[in-house]
């Protein structure tokens, strides 16, 4: 079944002239991927780690191009290090991250870093906002992209988990 | 003498300078260390970007540089401990397969930065072969002055990804360290490459 804030958030990245898209795979951001493969304006890569994503997006940016970075919560952890780079270069980074370890989470293991997403991008520099419901998740896109590439800083939308819905594991 | 063994004798900055000398208009992304400071006596210009920090994402930045550049060359000279935190970039890069984008080792086997702490490719990790089964269409081990020699040959012409880990000595020469001020080192490179581009 077809939801709406992906396409809403896909609608936004090519406003906002988004040419490449670095991401690992999650179950929350899988339509909006399909949407940027199909799109012969964009190019979409898949990382072994979301750090990477960070690096590459830097080296397009450098390069002319814009790009978005689309991960779940737990990759955040991930990034830190490689964070550095947007904020001694004040170099744009715009990431969409899907929230897991919050909304009725059945995997305690997603938990600890659930937790320390917003506090852990706070630390390093990126500029955090959270969509709580659909129907704000694609405003918020949209001012994410403005203060990322006009004002040249890093910002992370948080996508909260009630609005991915809880991932069911009883089968 | 160094008390290292050496991984071979060519000399870091002659292979840098070597490597370089025919760039023409080729971007280049040099990893933190040894190879910044390589890349900077080989001649600093714009069109260098230099890390300091950011470990493991040379070869990355150099993928997303590479592919919103599709008609330059993009050229990433790092080192052997750079290039093993990020060894997964080479999975990505490999998969990926961006045509210009060459991606240049200088293997001395040791952690120059920190004390020269033997790194794993002198423990016999074979970062060419790696780079080879992970789908570089060329990936060289380079030990010789003639290997060196056509390695330079390919490394702005060939198609890509090429990979080369070029094994140097372990002896440290002068420091010659490029700007470290991230946001001049992009806003020259970005002025450099985009022009008025760069600030709209």
């Amino acid at each position: 079944m077809s939801i709406s804030w992906p396409d809403d958030i896909f609608t936004e990245l090519q406003a906002a002239r988004i040419r490449q898209v670095a991401y690992v795979p999650d179950a929350g951001h899988s339509q909006l991927l399909q949407r940027c493969h199909a799109d012969p304006g964009m190019h979409a890569v898949s990382l072994t780690s979301e750090e990477e994503g960070v690096a590459m997006l830097a080296g397009a940016w450098l390069g002319g191009d814009r790009g978005v970075l689309l991960l779940q919560s737990s990759g955040v952890g991930n990034c830190i290090n490689m964070l550095a780079l947007n904020q001694e270069c004040r170099i744009p980074l715009l990431a969409l991250v899907t929230m897991r370890g919050e909304w009725g989470e059945f995997n305690p293991w997603q938990v600890p870093m659930g937790q320390a997403t917003e506090p852990s991008l706070a630390a390093a520099g990126v500029h955090v906002y959270r969509a709580e419901t659909a129907d704000t998740v694609a405003e918020t896109v949209r001012a994410a992209a403005m203060l990322a590439f006009h004002s040249y800083r890093a910002v992370a939308v948080l996508i909260a988990q009630r609005v991915i819905g809880t991932k069911r594991f009883e089968k | 003498m160094s008390e290292h063994p050496a991984a071979s004798a060519l000399d870091r900055r002659a292979v840098t300078a070597r490597l370089l000398r025919d760039r023409g208009d080729a971007l280049v992304v040099a990893g933190l260390g040894g190879p910044a400071y390589d890349v900077t006596a080989a001649g600093d210009t714009p069109l260098n970007f230099y890390l300091w920090g950011a470990m493991g994402g040379a070869a990355m930045m150099g993928l997303g540089l590479a592919r919103a550049q599709p008609r330059r060359r993009v050229v990433v000279i790092t080192g052997d401990g750079e290039m093993l935190m990020g060894l997964g970039s080479l999975a990505t890069i490999g998969a990926d397969a961006p045509g210009n984008l060459a991606l240049v080792v200088l293997d001395n086997e040791h952690y120059g930065e920190t004390g020269m702490q033997l790194a794993h490719t002198g423990r016999g990790v074979d970062l060419a072969g790696i780079a080879r089964a992970a789908g570089f269409a060329d990936a060289a081990a380079v030990r010789t002055a003639a290997e060196l020699e056509a390695i330079a040959r390919r490394l702005c012409t060939a198609p890509g990804p090429l990979f080369a880990a070029v094994k140097i000595s372990a002896e440290t020469p002068p420091m010659r360290l490029p700007p470290r001020d991230g946001t001049y080192l992009r806003s020259r490179f970005r002025e450099a490459l985009l022009g008025s581009e760069a600030h709209r």
